[in-house]
């Protein structure tokens, strides 16, 4: 399988604030450049695109420098924050403008999925419009007929078929859309978040058919998201953009660690300023240990973790109850511990002074990937503090040991945990 | 990589000056097809009167301009039936003026398919000046219409051996609008002066493109530069042979026609590249 997209030295840049004041000079300068044979002027300036510093440049680059390759068959995810240059990078693949420098080559038919019902015209029928948003996509005439009944069953609505788009439901109208789409035969089809429209059978009838096209197809697939659930089930490869800037280019699971992950994982101890005295109390330092009581804040699963709470309190506190969750990127929350999950309660009442709580984590199998910790202190139900998703833990696979092999994200299915169970095989006798 | 040399195509800021893919408008030809249909089919759904609509407009135009220019302002028309000749004037006008306005939004009005999606941008215009051809024929039933009650009335009407020019005078109209307005489209991506001038300029111009009257009342009444001016505008070449070519009056050279028609060429190639050039990249400037 060879380069079917080749990007080199991609870069486009755009100009802040209004158009209007400016433009004519700027243009008659870059026209006078041009004629002699110049650089323009105004490509040499631009600041990075970086949307929450206040904008000392007038121009400012969308993307810049983007160099990558995709391979036949390939379904490639492009992530990245908002403002990240996603879709500006989608703009230029699909041609709806061209970029400043650099150049992008392509073997194949690029057909684009920037947006769902592109063209869909209010008055005309559904069928009317499957016809006319087919061939805008770069379909035959004859291609559509012959996939007609396909695409009308795939979006549910035959019932409406004949009816103007303008009496669809918005739910209805993506589904139309989606169906048409996904009916195109480019040799590289590039989408943009469609998935993130209709409801939730659609939306797996979506991506189970984004997966055929792919993978039973072998088509290549450009594909945007923020919903790394979707990222991770469809791509092959992903690359992550940054203030315009391409900084990953690799493995699926590897990306979307590293995206989700883009606060770094915590080391050593965090302490915290002391806060006003009108609190209750006050966390002043927490940290994560191992079964060496060494601070550590990546651990193999099932290894022993303890997680220490420095509280200082200042006021009494009656019915105190401490809490530590864990939870995984996807916020699913993994485990909590709570004081009062005992029956013998292990904190006394809280006097006026410093007070450390210890939690030793005993058999938990969390799966290899990245956690946050966010614990709560609460007098009966009135919360007195809370650090939501403040500390974060990485776990790698387990070693194997004599009771099993190494488990991995992969080898469990995606589910949460892994737990040891006994197992028992009994042998009934032949049939 | 050993097969660097056969992409299919490229995506860079650099371009040809001349960069046309009539291959490529070829293949969207359905497309263009599903416009035409699209303007068409749209235009009057949920209206009482329909297509009736095309019939109108020329017609109350026609009366107007008879009861002002003819029966008020005594303006000649050579014998011929001054409604008549109003409506003749007016269906050639309605033509070029439907295909201007039409071509020279293209930018704006659809910018948002066009920021979506990539097709030939040239099939928006090409499918406008389609379907106006349509609208046209339409509207050119009713002159056919009037013009044999009034060759039944007796009146002296000299069709010529002109009308074999017809197809190239429908092509001129449609050049010079279709060339007008995909400059001016062009430019209102970033200067919008333009598309407040059109709105009247098309206006003014239809009156110095000798719509209500003929070349020879121009050449008379008007000052000596504005005659001139009406002479050497293309469009009043068009207008004038149109109507010299149905009903036999006014004046035809073969000079102006030839004039006329390099003109059009001009203009539409000109059209052609400008909007060529700017297609790449309005987006970022609409």
């Amino acid at each position: 399988m060879g380069v079917i997209l080749k990007a080199e030295n991609i870069s486009k840049q755009y100009r802040l604030g209004l158009v209007g004041t400016g433009t004519i000079t700027h243009d008659l300068n870059r026209f006078w450049h041009r004629i002699r044979g110049k650089e323009d002027p105004y490509l040499k300036i631009g600041a990075e695109n970086d949307r929450t510093s206040k904008a000392t440049e007038e121009y400012v680059w969308a993307l810049q420098d983007i160099n990558f390759e995709v391979n036949e068959g390939e379904v490639l995810g492009i992530i990245g924050k908002n403002g990240a240059g996603k879709s500006t990078l989608l703009k230029l693949l699909s041609r709806v403008t061209s970029p400043t420098t650099g150049v992008i080559k392509t073997k194949g038919r690029i057909a684009s999925l920037l947006e769902v019902g592109t063209g869909f015209h209010p008055e005309l029928t559904g069928r009317e419009n499957i016809f006319l948003n087919g061939a805008i996509l770069g379909m035959r005439k004859s291609e559509i007929a012959a996939k007609l009944d396909e695409i009308v069953s795939f979006s549910g609505c035959e019932k409406y078929v004949d009816t103007p788009v303008k009496r669809y439901s918005s739910g209805m109208r993506v589904r139309l859309a989606f169906a048409v789409a996904a009916h195109l035969e480019p040799d590289i089809l590039v989408i943009d978040e469609v998935l993130a429209v209709g409801d939730a059978e659609f939306q797996k009838k979506a991506i189970g058919k984004m997966q055929d096209i792919s993978q039973g197809e072998g088509r290549t697939v450009l594909f945007v998201s923020h919903n790394m659930a979707a990222v991770q089930d469809l791509c092959t490869r992903v690359i992550i953009l940054e203030h315009g800037g391409l900084v990953f280019n690799g493995t699926t699971s590897e990306g979307v660690n590293r995206y989700l992950n883009s606060n770094k994982i915590s080391t050593g101890f965090l302490e915290f300023e002391k806060k006003d005295e009108s609190a209750k109390a006050q966390v002043s330092r927490f940290e994560v240990l191992n079964a060496n009581r060494a601070i550590s804040s990546s651990f193999k699963s099932g290894e022993q973790m303890i997680f220490k709470t420095s509280v200082r309190v200042n006021a009494e506190i009656r019915n105190p109850v401490f809490s530590l969750r864990i939870s995984d990127l996807n916020n699913v929350n993994v485990v909590t511990w709570r004081s009062n999950d005992f029956v013998n309660e292990p904190i006394p009442k809280f006097q006026k002074t410093n007070f450390e709580i210890s939690i030793n984590s005993l058999d938990l199998y969390l799966l290899d990937g990245i956690y946050n910790i966010s614990i709560g202190l609460a007098d009966g139900k009135e919360i007195v503090e809370m650090k939501i998703k403040f500390y974060q833990i990485e776990i790698s696979p387990s070693k194997p040991n004599s009771d099993f092999h190494s488990i991995t994200k992969e080898k469990s299915s995606k589910s949460l945990i892994y737990s040891l169970a006994k197992w028992n095989v009994d042998v009934k006798g032949d049939l | 990589m050993k097969d660097d040399d056969k992409w299919l195509y490229e995506i860079s800021a650099k371009h040809k000056l001349i960069d046309f893919n009539f291959k490529e408008v070829w293949q969207y030809r359905d497309l263009l097809m599903l416009f035409v249909k699209r303007d068409i089919v749209t235009v009057y759904k949920q209206t009482i009167l329909g297509p009736l609509w095309y019939f109108i407009q020329p017609l109350f135009t026609s009366v107007i301009f008879t009861l002002v220019f003819n029966n008020m302002g005594n303006i000649s028309t050579g014998g011929v039936p001054p409604f008549l000749f109003n409506l003749a004037g007016i269906t050639a006008w309605n033509y070029f003026k439907t295909c201007l306005t039409g071509t020279s939004n293209t930018f704006r009005a659809n910018q948002n398919i066009f920021g979506k999606v990539y097709f030939p941008r040239v099939i928006m215009p090409i499918s406008i000046i389609i379907s106006n051809l349509l609208k046209f024929g339409i509207q050119l039933l009713i002159l056919i219409g009037f013009y044999i009650y009034y060759a039944n009335k007796g009146f002296d009407l000299m069709p010529n051996g002109n009308m074999t020019l017809f197809p190239v005078y429908i092509l001129m109209m449609a050049m010079i609008g279709l060339g007008t307005g995909m400059i001016i489209s062009s430019f209102t991506t970033k200067y919008r002066d333009l598309k407040v001038l059109l709105g009247f300029a098309v206006q003014l111009l239809m009156y110095l493109s000798a719509v209500p009257y003929p070349i020879a009342e121009a050449q008379r009444k008007f000052p000596p530069f504005v005659a001139d001016f009406v002479v050497y505008n293309p469009l009043t070449q068009i207008i004038e042979g149109f109507r010299y070519m149905i009903l036999g009056v006014g004046t035809f050279t073969w000079n102006g026609f030839l004039y006329t028609l390099l003109i059009s060429f001009v203009l539409f190639f000109v059209g052609l590249l400008t909007f060529n050039r700017t297609e790449k990249s309005f987006i970022d400037t609409v």
